[in-house]
């Protein structure tokens, strides 16, 4: 097997408060292999968006990498200094915020953004870069990049922003890219040409892409994998049909559950009750367990380690063979 | 653009007309004019004769039609004590105000940027603690007590710097500068500084504000996500957002620094406008007063103006606005 592009492993992230540490990310570990995307799926501060992040060196001070390591095609990238760091972020690593509005500097024309950010990681002149700005804006679906290439952030809509900020994501020909919620911001219809757009991105220049969602349907049609989180943690990862079709995951069931479908039956959709814990008390065992409708004695004790079945890693003490005290 | 300029020039003229009847009528509330002119023993016959010949015995909307008339062609009559036009003093005095008035800005704005920044950036050094201390200082003390505190130390105590007058003065045309001369240099360095440090201060914490706020905003964390240097986003992404507010700011505070500078020239003997408007006010000499208040606010307007103009400059975003709107 070829080495992974973006490999994590046990990755802890920490934020320093008054009330004392708080682990927003805890022992977290994936794979992302060339030209394959992974889905990140999980309610508002599972930590999606904290991975990547980490991932890309930007997590701010009180936060830190507290430790695990995360290496880009071999080559550890957690513990650089902060300017080879930045000549990662960009050249190796292109990023996907949310909300296309705001990430665009208002001030400056797009195409000095795009030629900008060409120059600092390309050796290119300015009409070279230009040039390349313009076939950049082409590819991601812009019309007339020619005359666009010219206009400010405001005169874009917001697909065509999104569009803007994938170029700027890809001009340096990333091995990765993380797009955090790309689509959030955007209309339905919008949403899937980005997506369609990504994946095409993805599958004509091998990029591995980190798509952080909380969309089951974007994940379901983009993903080859997926990685549901939960308060920090993996809770289960696999295939992105296997993990769909047939979550082992008590959380994953609940997540799926509460999919609607066209063909489905008429029933209501299931629910999973009460809400995820906060960082500061995330609760003993299974962090999941308040919530879970299996939970035995040992999921209020022991923290479920990550189990293989099959094409699926599950953390789940259901799924722990070796004891034979199995009461749901 | 023309359409917006041209809108924004006419209203411009409004506020000046309103300025205009202001000072028209400080002329008719503030005593008869003709006794400020004359002396005790003057008798009526002459009285009249004098009444006469200024026109003062005029229907009250010819004397402001005549005032409007005069004024816009800079013509503001007589002074009572200098026995000068008005005009022909104002002139004279404008080159010392606004020299003092540019060079105050000119420090304002270097040092408050510079102070900002650096301060937004290192917040948590010591210097940008320092910087915040005096800004504290600047902000609440009274600049004439800045300005004698400065007197007293660099030219009673060290004896550096000059503590009144403008020093030596070269002159260009109708302009007289004290830019050319080691004296005049010298002599400006003190007031500047006791005039500008108030906005000075002003800025500073203006630009610190600012700047924080840009460095949070979602387009600085995808500059950095895009793996430009940190001197980039700093002053090629940052600053230039911190900028449309500092420009408002300064711009406006540019008219305040002309007519306050009434006390720093007070405190420093300065010969400039305001010296000449405190004159005017002991001796209720009320053309000087009144041209000074129409000067002061065609200033103002015509920075408000610049300022308007200047945004569409460094903001695409209004350009587009004011297009649509025209």
């Amino acid at each position: 097997m070829t080495e992974p592009v973006l490999s994590v492993r046990n990755l802890q992230v920490e934020f320093a408060s008054r009330r004392g540490t708080l682990r927003a990310i805890d022992d977290v570990s994936f794979d992302i292999a060339k030209g394959e995307v992974l889905g990140v799926v999980g309610e508002s501060g599972a930590g999606k968006s904290v991975t990547g992040l980490a991932v890309i060196g930007l997590i701010d001070p009180p936060g830190r990498i507290a430790g695990g390591e995360i290496r880009l095609a071999g080559m550890r990238i957690d513990n650089l200094p902060p300017e080879e760091m930045r000549r990662v972020r960009g050249k190796r690593i292109g990023m996907i915020f949310q909300d296309p509005l705001t990430s665009l500097n208002p001030l400056y024309k797009v195409g000095d953004q795009i030629v900008e950010t060409i120059r600092t990681h390309l050796n290119l002149s300015e009409t070279a870069a230009r040039r390349r700005a313009i076939d950049l804006l082409a590819e991601v679906g812009i019309p007339a990049p020619e005359k666009r290439i010219d206009g400010y952030p405001h005169e874009f809509s917001g697909g065509m922003r999104q569009r803007v900020v994938i170029a700027l994501a890809i001009c340096a020909e990333p091995e990765l890219i993380i797009a955090d919620e790309p689509t959030t911001a955007l209309d339905v219809s919008v949403q899937a040409q980005i997506i369609s757009l990504i994946k095409r991105l993805g599958r004509d220049h091998g990029t591995a892409v980190m798509l952080v969602t909380h969309d089951m349907g974007v994940i379901a049609e983009t993903s080859d994998r997926v990685a549901v989180m939960y308060a920090g943690r993996v809770a289960e990862i696999g295939p992105v049909q296997d993990v769909v079709r047939n979550p082992l995951h008590p959380y994953a069931k609940g997540l799926m559950g509460a999919i609607p479908t066209l063909a489905g039956e008429d029933k209501r959709l299931v629910q999973i009750p009460g809400s995820m814990p906060r960082l500061s008390a995330i609760p003993r065992g299974c962090s999941f367990n308040p919530r879970c409708a299996s939970a035995f004695d040992r999921c209020r004790v022991d923290r479920p380690e990550p189990l293989s079945r099959g094409t699926q890693s599950v953390a789940c003490h259901l799924y722990d063979t070796a004891p034979a005290e199995t009461a749901a | 653009m023309l359409a917006f300029t041209l809108r924004r020039a006419v209203q411009a003229i409004g506020v000046m007309f309103a300025v205009g009847i202001i000072a028209f009528s400080m002329f008719r509330f503030a005593g008869d004019p003709v006794n400020q002119i004359v002396s005790i023993d003057t008798s009526a016959a002459e009285r009249e004769a004098v009444r006469k010949s200024l026109g003062l015995d005029d229907p009250v909307p010819v004397q402001f039609v005549r005032y409007f008339a005069d004024a816009a062609q800079f013509k503001f009559g007589v002074s009572y004590q200098f026995r000068q036009p008005v005009s022909a003093l104002l002139s004279e005095r404008m080159p010392a105000t606004l020299e003092l008035a540019i060079c105050a800005t000119v420090f304002a704005m270097v040092f408050g940027i510079l102070m900002g920044v650096y301060s937004a950036l290192k917040r948590d050094t010591a210097l940008a603690k320092l910087f915040q201390a005096v800004s504290l200082i600047g902000i609440s003390l009274p600049t004439f007590l800045i300005g004698i505190l400065l007197i007293y130390l660099f030219a009673v105590t060290l004896g550096w710097l000059p503590s009144f007058g403008r020093g030596e003065v070269v002159k260009l045309g109708w302009w007289t500068t004290g830019l050319l001369t080691l004296s005049g240099l010298k002599a400006l360095i003190m007031p500047s500084i006791t005039l500008g440090l108030f906005q000075m201060t002003l800025i500073m914490r203006l630009v610190r504000a600012e700047m924080l706020e840009v460095l949070r905003t979602d387009y600085i964390r995808f500059a950095r996500a895009r793996g430009l240097t940190t001197r980039a986003i700093h002053f090629g992404h940052a600053l230039k957002n911190t900028l449309i507010p500092v420009i408002t700011v300064a711009g406006l505070q540019f008219g305040s620094v002309i007519a306050f500078s009434i006390i720093t020239e007070t405190v420093f003997q300065w010969p400039g406008m305001g010296l000449l408007f405190v004159q005017a006010v002991q001796n209720v000499d009320i053309p000087i007063m009144a041209a000074y208040l129409l000067m002061v606010s065609l200033i103002f307007v015509t920075i408000n103006l610049v300022v308007d103009i200047l945004y569409t400059v460094v903001d695409p975003r209004l350009r587009a606005t004011v297009g649509r709107a025209a």
